[in-house]
């Protein structure tokens, strides 16, 4: 009976909110909205919106990156698991980077930020010795007109997801045989990859690729801490419109929201394109025949840009922590003058609330998204089969969806039924974005498990109910911890939910951090981007101890 | 079962909506108010981007809640504007009480927008406030009258602002310092990517470009009544060609700006910049003293004046905790409240207390503040010019972000 509650609640809560908050976005884009007075429906705020200036600029601004974050991040996993994938270096990389995966983007948007600015720490590394650069030089680097750095700042961050998925598909294609196959065949460790496995690998990985693109065109923190100012990229100026004092903004931000919906489309719709242009190349060059098997350049260079891309995130959290603790330190020296832990004693009274916050919504969010998505996987038990391709379609419709067209009209649904900035409402937006992630995460493990297992223990007369508490969740505590570690994770960074939803009332880590970032003082930054980057690592912590300390006398519970 | 039961519980709580405030408190009635606002939770919607600022409005609730049983929440805004927009969406859907902003750091355009649609708690209730007896309503004309519209009570002073600049003597020398706008403008030519100001609509960027108008408008009595849309483009026509003439040689070009004053004071230190300005005097003294800015950074101003307001808190006709927000109000209008706010080592914001009406003890408090080497003395500050009527700051606003704020 509950468990068939499982698949009712995963959906009502994945498309109810999508589908109101799309509602409360698109009727106000076209006018309607009685609550403001806006009761007859017509274009008028599209009229104004293509009045903004350099409105198409944001535009394609916001496009283009979408398309280069998931180009450049795709190819880069692409290569580096074509050309490392097997090998012992493929498995310390990945090591090496899955940690990253939880990192909140706004972290890795600083630790970015404070690595490539004139005044950061390449430029401190290098100068005034061999730049000659006794002062920082006048270079627009962070918050370049192109948005480089803001697609840079992306790109570190999609690849840890896109390698994470990569590396969940690849079993299903056997790759060490398909390997071997296409080795005695003659073809290079590369063009193998590609010809051979990634057509069979790519299918699986789509919908992820799709959310990346998604989310890079309509990212929002990111895009305020490394992105163009002049003008900002479209859901920036979107976000800035919503809190305008003046209301009949709502209308032009619910247009823009609109555009923005037509933007991501488009940019999927093009990559589709790419996909297509990518597997006719595909074609022609297994067609032709060639083995490509001088690809030792393009080998090493795939994992130069995995390390780069890493070391970057890595060497950038570094300074953040310096400057935590730094007193006086000026551009050039590569160290503070004075360390001072005064930073911290004078953030951490503001600091404990949000802190606070962010635990309860993170840590209640990740409870319900587990516990229904164990329900759901009881359920598809009980059924026999899985869910169909709708369904893991509806699955990824909140990550699908560009955040800021759905959140402007939740947040207004939120404001008249005034729930809006309670805590229950901020858990429901969370849950929103956790429960995908631990549905996915949970699949595999969840479908793995030895059902002889459940068997045994029912020939030993134990119930359904016993055996899925005595058997079944113990058993699977290592998965389950672990799934719970990335919802919290996810819960941890997500930013745009958080600012609409808490509505400036609840703030968490990632909103607060954020919100200092334009102020530029980078020893609080440090400080904010510190606790983002502690939390998750402190929930993948607890999800590895936690099952090493229950399964301590059971040796074959040991990994 | 039982954890979905327990969620879906929790999910419940807060949802009920608490019951409305209707209750008007009187602040001449003082002992009631306290008695009022005894428990209440006050949502304080202020300007978040400086941590000297943010620590010292958790000090503020300390001692609210230790003393007046009141909770003070910082909701920390990126711009003023946002909180005014909530108090206007909250009546636009008819939430008449119970709203979620009591308390909002605020002055010029918002205020004026505040008063013009009837937001504010009304009848004027900043002069009945216990504490209003020490505010310097004689010496400081700006505390009656904010950017050109009068107060009348509906706002009570926090805090003195004056534009003042600040450079790095170990970079610049004196003598070398611009007295006005032009001076700066041809300071910056010769020094070109050394100079800029936080974009506009940032409030204090938006002052940059006032203080700008103020100095090269013809005739300056133009200023004190609202934009004439006519002859918007032939007054500002000085402004704009100041700004073509100087925004290729700041920072970056002019391509990118620094996002607040905040974000100066780093690039200052960063020598990024070499003169950056804020709107309070003791900026550079505050950041000396917190290891932000090296011990060399001084003050100055123009001889011809700098822009000079104040600035306020006010309280939202609907607001959840009116009696809590006139006890918060009138704490930090209080003579010690002031004189830890005008201690460089704290904030340093100047006060809007009179010396000479406060008693011995409180006086001692300010007589004891170090105003550090970098803060110019009060008679150091240079003359003060009037704030122009706040339809120009839109304007002007509107008209910067058409011609600089969409890039080439």
């Amino acid at each position: 009976m509950l468990t068939r509650l499982g698949p009712m609640l995963a959906i009502g809560l994945l498309t109810a909110p999508v589908a109101f908050g799309l509602a409360g976005t698109v009727l106000p884009a076209f006018g309607y909205l009685p609550a403001l007075g806006g009761m007859e429906f017509g274009l008028a705020p599209f009229a104004t919106l293509f009045a903004e200036p350099a409105i198409l600029m944001s535009a394609l601004m916001s496009l283009v990156t979408g398309l280069v974050t998931a180009a450049i991040s795709l190819t880069a996993v692409m290569l580096f698991t074509a050309a490392w994938g097997g090998t012992r270096l493929f498995a310390r990389i990945q090591h090496l980077i899955s940690p990253l995966l939880s990192l909140p983007h706004a972290a890795s948007a600083f630790a970015l930020a404070f690595l490539i600015a004139p005044s950061g720490m390449i430029a401190r590394l290098i100068s005034p010795e061999l730049t000659g650069w006794e002062r920082p030089p006048d270079l627009l680097i962070v918050h370049d007109p192109l948005g480089l750095s803001m697609m840079a700042g992306l790109i570190v961050k999609e690849i840890p997801f896109l390698l994470l998925v990569t590396l969940a598909a690849l079993p299903q294609v056997k790759p060490a045989r398909m390997r071997a196959l296409i080795a005695s065949m003659g073809y290079g460790r590369i063009s193998g990859f590609v010809l051979g496995l990634w057509p069979s690998i790519y299918p699986q990985i789509r919908l992820p690729v799709f959310a990346v693109i998604a989310f890079a065109t309509s990212v929002v923190d990111v895009a305020a801490i490394l992105g163009p100012t002049t003008p900002a990229p479209l859901a920036v100026r979107l976000v800035n419109w919503m809190n305008d004092p003046d209301l009949s903004m709502r209308f032009l931000a619910s247009a823009g929201a609109v555009l923005q919906l037509g933007v991501t489309a488009a940019a999927i719709l093009i990559w589709i394109g790419f996909e297509k242009i990518g597997a006719r190349l595909r074609d022609r060059v297994a067609c032709a025949g060639r083995r490509l098997r001088r690809d030792s350049g393009l080998r090493w260079g795939a994992l130069a840009a995995m390390l780069v891309s890493a070391g970057a995130i890595f060497a950038g959290l570094l300074a953040l922590g310096l400057w935590s603790v730094a007193g006086l330190w000026q551009y050039p020296d590569l160290l503070p003058a004075r360390f001072d832990l005064r930073n911290w004693m004078r953030v951490l009274p503001s600091l404990v609330e949000p802190l606070a916050i962010t635990l309860f919504v993170a840590f209640i969010s990740t409870l319900v998204a587990v516990v229904i998505a164990i329900l759901c996987f009881v359920r598809e038990d009980e059924m026999g089969y899985p869910p169909g391709r709708g369904a893991l379609a509806l699955l990824y419709m909140p990550l699908l969806v560009p955040q800021v067209a759905f959140l402007f009209g939740l947040q207004l649904l939120f404001i008249l039924t005034g729930v809006q900035a309670t805590m229950a409402a901020l858990v429901f937006a969370h849950l929103v974005f956790v429960l995908p992630y631990a549905y996915l995460s949970l699949k595999d493990p969840w479908r793995a498990f030895d059902r002889r297992y459940d068997q045994i223990a029912a020939g030993l007369g134990k119930g359904p109910v016993e055996r899925f508490f005595q058997i079944r969740l113990p058993m699977l505590a290592r998965p389950l911890l672990a799934v719970a570690a990335i919802g919290f994770s996810v819960s941890v960074g997500l930013y745009l939910p958080t600012l609409l939803i808490g509505a400036g009332r609840l703030t968490t880590i990632t909103t607060e951090a954020v919100a200092l970032a334009s102020g530029g003082n980078r020893r609080v930054i440090g400080i904010y981007a510190f606790m983002q980057m502690v939390l998750p690592a402190a929930g993948f912590a607890v999800a590895t101890i936690v099952p090493a300390l229950i399964f301590r006398r059971y040796r074959d519970m040991h990994v | 079962m039982r954890a979905l039961l327990f969620s879906t519980a929790l999910l419940a709580i807060g949802t009920a909506p608490a019951a409305a405030d209707t209750t008007q408190p009187d602040p001449s009635n003082w002992d009631a108010v306290l008695e009022d606002a005894r428990g209440e939770t006050v949502y304080f919607n202020a300007w978040g981007g400086s941590q000297n600022i943010n620590d010292y409005i958790g000090w503020a609730g300390d001692e609210l809640k230790e003393r007046f049983g009141v909770t003070l929440k910082h909701v920390k805004l990126e711009d003023t504007a946002s909180a005014v927009a909530t108090v206007v969406a909250e009546k636009a859907a008819g939430r008449d009480g119970n709203g979620t902003v009591d308390l909002i750091w605020i002055n010029g355009e918002n205020f004026a927008a505040m008063k013009e649609q009837g937001l504010i708690l009304s009848p004027g209730w900043a002069e009945k406030l216990p504490n209003w007896t020490f505010v310097d309503v004689e010496n400081k004309p700006t505390i009656r009258t904010d950017f050109t519209v009068p107060v009348e009570g509906l706002e009570s002073p926090w805090g003195m602002a004056k534009l003042v600049f600040f450079y790095d003597t170990a970079r610049i020398k004196v003598e070398d310092l611009p007295r006005d706008t032009d001076g700066l403008l041809k300071w910056a030519q010769e020094n070109p990517g050394r100079f800029s100001y936080p974009q506009p609509p940032d409030f204090i960027g938006s002052s940059f470009l006032k203080q700008v108008l103020a100095e090269k408008i013809d005739d300056p009595s133009l200023l004190l009544d609202p934009v004439d849309e006519e002859r918007f483009a032939e007054v500002t026509k000085p402004l704009f060609d100041f700004l073509d003439g100087l925004n290729p040689v700041m920072w970056r070009s002019g391509r990118a700006y620094p996002q607040n004053y905040p974000a100066m004071k780093q690039l200052l230190a960063d020598s990024e910049l070499d003169i950056i300005f804020a709107f309070n005097p003791a900026e550079a003294s505050s950041a000396i003293a917190n290891g932000e800015l090296p011990d060399t950074v001084r003050s100055f101003t123009f001889p011809g004046g700098t822009l000079a307001n104040t600035h306020f808190l006010t309280i939202p006709y609907n607001a959840s905790a009116k009696a809590g927000a006139l006890v918060a109000a009138n704490f930090l209008m209080s003579p010690e409240a002031q004189a830890r706010k005008q201690d460089p080592a704290i904030w340093g914001d100047p006060t809007v207390l009179a010396l000479d009406k406060l008693n011995e003890e409180d006086r001692a408090r300010f007589d004891a503040i170090d105003l550090g080497a970098a803060t110019l003395r009060p008679d150091e500050l240079g003359p003060a010019l009037d704030e122009p009527h706040p339809s120009w700051m839109e304007r002007i606003e509107t008209e910067w972000k058409r011609r600089y704020g969409v890039g080439n």
